[in-house]
C-alpha cells in the first residue's frame, strides 16, 4: 500500500528507492523465510524421529526463539540507528523493561504453587516480608493488562527520555552516552530489593502462561511460533516505515539534520516517533524472551548488553532490515557455540567482529553481498552516519 | 523607516512602493564578546531581489542564521510580513512560515535520489504522522518533474544525490528551494565553486525566480552580483555600511576603503 500511483507494475522509472517495496519478489522471500521458521522447524521437532540427523531436538526450540527475540531487538535498533542515525546504547533497557512486565505476569500466575504458597504475593515478597502487593503489581494477573504495559512502560520511558534529549538537540555520541547512563541507572535501581522486582535474583520459577505449562515442549513450541509471528510483524512495520515518506525524512535527517529543519519538518518529532516505536518493539521482544529463557533479572540492563545489540546490527549491515536480523541470529549462534567450546575467547571474538566490520566492511554482511552481486557506481563513497557524531 | 543606513546621499531609483517583507532593526549578536552583528538594520521589500556583500566576518551568514531561527539575537527585532516576530520562533516554524534557505556548502540528501530530494522539499504536509501514510499524487509528481526539467536534472532523477557533481548539487538545492515554494528565499553564495557558464545560468534562474517571490543573495563574486543588477547592501563588522545600486556602492569611499579597494 506504499504509493498507489507509483508502486503498481513498475512502469514508472526508478525515481523512488521505495519503488517495488511490496513487489512479489519481496513477499516471496518474506513468506519463504516465514514458512521455513514457522512450519519446517515444528515439523522437524514434532514428527521427525529424535535420532534422525535433521531432527530439531526440544532444547533447540527455545534457543531459536531466543535468537529471534534478539532479532526483533536488533530490528528496533536498526530502525533508529541505521535509518535515523540515533545510536542508542540503551536499547536493551527497553527490552528488559518489556521482559519485567512479562515476568510480573508470570510471577502472578504461580499463585499457591510457590514455595510459601501465598496466593497473592510472589515468593520473594514473602521472603522479604512484604505485607501486601505493591501498587505497581496490580493488574499483572491479567494478560491483557500485561500486554498493554509491555507497550506502555518502554514506550512512555522512551517518549519522555527522547523528548528531553531530542528537544535539546542531544545527538551523536552524546546521545549514546546518556542512553548508556539510562540503562546503567535502571540496572542499579533494579538490583535494589526494595524496588519490588526481586532485586538481584529477578523474577523466575514460572509455572504457566495463559494456562499453559511453561515447561512443556508444546508451550515452548507455541512461544517459539509467537516469536516468529512477532518478528514477522516487527519486520513489516519497520519496512513500512522505512519505505514511507517518513522513512525518507529519517534518511535525510540522518545525513543533513539542519537541512531537514529548514525544509520545515520537525526533526524532534520524527526522531521521537521512531525512538518510541523502537522502544515498544524492544519491549515486546523482551516479553517474548522471558518465558522462553525462564528468568528476568537486572543483568539484562547491563550496559554491555546494549552495546552487543549495536554489534549485531553492524555485523549484519545497518540500514538494511534483513541485516539486523541476520546479524542478531549469526552473532548469537556464534556466541552459543563459542561460549560452549572456548568460553574464554568469546569477548575477544566479539571485539574483533566489531573492529572488523567498522574498518573493513562498514555495510556489514548484507552490504558485502550486495557489493559482490552488483558493484554499484551510484553509491556514495561513505556512509555519512558518523559525521554527526 | 529611519534606520541607521549611512546612505542619505544615495540616488534612489524610482520604484513603486511595496510592502515590507523582512524587517531587521537594531539586531546584535555576539559570540564570546565578538559582535558578529552590531546594531544591524535592514529592510527587504516584497518581491525584491537583494544582494548582500561584505568582507569575511562581516556578518552575512549570521544575518541569515538570525532570520531563519538558527541563532537568537541578543537584542533587536526581526519581523516577517510585518507581524511575525521571528525571534520567538524556531527553524521549523520559520520554514513553515515561508522562508527558505540555501546553505553555503550545498547540502542535499546524499542517500536519497534526486527525485526524492525534491519530493521532501515539495510544499505540502510536514506532520510526522502524516508523512508515514503519505502517498504521492500524479499532480505532485508532475510538479517534481517540471522542477527537474527546469534545473536540468531530469536525466538524473533516479540517481542518488550523492553521485551528482558539485554544480549539479547546487542546482538541486536551488530546485529544492524552488519547489518548496517559499515567499522569501535566502541564498548563501549560490555560485561558489561553479563554472562561469553555470554561474550565468544560475543568475538567469534567480532573475526568473524573483518574478514571484523575494530573494536575498549573499555573494562574494562581484561579476555575479553585477549580473543580477539588484540593490546591493554592503555589510561591514556586523552593520550596514552602504546600500544602493552596484555602481553606487562600488564608488562609495568607505566601501572602497574596507572592501573593494583592497
Amino acid at each position: 500500500m506504499a504509493d498507489p500511483i507509483i508502486a503498481p507494475s513498475g512502469q514508472v522509472p526508478g525515481e523512488f528507492q521505495a519503488r517495488g517495496a511490496w513487489r512479489p519478489g519481496f513477499w516471496a522471500g518474506f513468506i519463504g523465510i516465514g514458512v521455513a521458521l514457522a512450519i519446517v522447524v515444528p515439523v522437524l521437532n514434532l514428527w521427525v524421529s529424535p535420532n534422525s540427523a535433521i531432527a530439531v531436538p526440544d532444547y533447540i526450540v527455545p534457543l531459536l526463539g531466543k535468537y529471534l527475540c534478539y532479532a526483533i531487538l536488533a530490528l528496533s535498533l536498526d530502525l533508529i540507528w541505521g535509518y535515523a542515525g540515533i545510536l542508542s546504547l540503551g536499547q536493551a533497557a527497553f527490552f528488559a523493561l518489556g521482559g519485567y512486565c512479562m515476568g510480573m505476569y508470570l510471577m502472578r500466575q504461580i499463585g499457591t504453587r510457590g514455595v510459601y504458597q501465598n496466593p497473592v504475593l510472589p515468593d520473594f515478597m514473602v521472603f522479604l516480608q512484604y505485607k501486601e502487593l505493591p501498587w505497581f503489581w496490580y493488574g499483572f494477573d491479567h494478560f491483557a493488562w500485561t500486554l498493554l504495559m509491555i507497550a506502555l512502560v518502554p514506550g512512555v520511558l522512551a517518549l519522555v527520555f527522547g523528548w528531553l534529549a531530542f528537544r535539546s538537540r542531544v545527538s551523536g555520541v552524546y546521545l549514546s552516552i546518556i542512553t548508556q547512563a539510562m540503562t546503567y541507572a535502571l540496572l542499579l535501581a533494579f538490583f535494589r530489593n526494595d524496588m519490588g522486582f526481586g532485586g538481584n535474583n529477578g523474577l523466575t520459577d514460572y509455572k504457566e502462561i495463559i494456562g499453559w505449562d511453561v515447561h512443556s515442549p508444546g508451550t515452548r513450541l507455541g512461544l517459539y511460533l509467537a516469536t516468529v509471528l512477532g518478528l514477522g510483524i516487527a519486520y513489516l512495520v519497520c519496512r513500512y516505515i522505512t519505505k514511507s515518506k517518513l522513512g525518507r525524512v529519517l534518511l535525510a535527517l540522518r545525513d543533513a539534520e539542519s537541512r531537514v529543519r529548514f525544509l520545515g519538518y520537525s526533526v524532534t518529532n520524527a526522531k521521537l516517533f521512531v525512538f518510541t516505536l523502537a522502544a515498544v518493539l524492544a519491549g515486546f521482544a523482551g516479553a517474548l524472551y522471558v518465558p522462553q529463557v525462564g528468568i528476568i533479572n537486572p543483568s539484562e540492563f547491563s550496559p554491555g548488553n546494549s552495546i552487543e545489540v549495536a554489534i549485531w546490527v553492524s555485523v549484519g549491515g545497518r540500514g538494511t532490515l534483513i541485516g539486523a536480523v541476520i546479524g542478531a541470529v549469526l552473532v548469537n549462534f556464534g556466541k552459543t557455540w563459542l561460549t560452549g567450546a572456548f568460553p574464554e575467547v568469546w569477548l575477544f571474538v566479539l571485539g574483533a567482529l566489531f573492529v572488523l566490520t567498522t574498518l573493513i566492511f562498514p555495510r556489514g554482511i548484507v552490504g558485502l553481498f550486495r557489493q559482490l552481486r552488483r558493484p554499484s557506481p551510484q553509491q556514495p563513497k561513505t556512509m555519512p552516519v558518523e559525521e554527526q557524531a | 523607516m529611519s534606520d541607521s543606513r549611512e546612505s542619505p546621499d544615495e540616488t534612489r531609483e524610482v520604484r513603486p512602493a511595496r510592502d515590507v517583507l523582512l524587517y531587521l532593526n537594531g539586531v546584535t549578536v555576539s559570540f564570546d564578546g565578538f559582535k558578529a552583528l552590531n546594531d544591524l538594520s535592514l529592510v527587504v521589500e516584497e518581491g525584491e531581489l537583494r544582494t548582500i556583500i561584505g568582507p569575511n566576518g562581516a556578518g552575512k551568514t549570521t544575518m541569515m542564521d538570525v532570520v531563519t531561527g538558527k541563532t537568537r539575537p541578543d537584542s533587536g527585532e526581526v519581523f516577517f510580513r510585518g507581524n511575525e516576530d521571528l525571534t520567538r520562533l524556531d527553524e521549523v516554524a520559520i520554514a513553515n512560515l515561508g522562508i527558505g534557505r540555501k546553505f553555503q556548502r550545498p547540502t542535499v540528501f546524499e542517500n536519497l535520489t534526486v527525485f526524492e530530494n525534491l519530493e521532501l522539499a515539495l510544499a505540502g504536509t510536514r506532520g510526522i504522522l502524516r508523512t508515514l501514510f503519505a502517498s504521492e499524487t500524479a499532480d505532485r509528481r508532475g510538479r517534481i518533474e517540471a522542477t527537474l526539467s527546469r534545473i536540468g536534472l531530469s536525466a538524473q532523477s533516479g540517481s542518488l544525490a550523492g553521485a551528482l557533481s558539485h554544480g549539479q548539487k547546487q542546482w538541486l538545492e536551488i530546485g529544492m528551494l524552488l519547489i518548496h515554494d517559499r515567499q522569501l528565499l535566502l541564498l548563501d553564495e549560490p555560485v561558489a565553486g561553479l563554472t562561469d557558464r553555470e554561474t550565468e545560468e544560475t543568475a538567469a534562474l534567480i532573475l526568473d525566480l524573483v518574478r514571484d517571490r523575494t530573494i536575498v543573495v549573499v555573494e562574494h563574486d562581484m561579476a555575479f552580483v553585477r549580473s543580477l543588477g539588484a540593490r546591493v547592501t554592503v555589510l561591514h563588522e556586523g552593520s550596514v555600511l552602504a546600500e544602493g545600486s552596484i555602481d553606487y556602492v562600488q564608488n562609495h569611499p568607505r566601501v572602497i576603503e574596507v572592501y573593494l579597494g583592497r
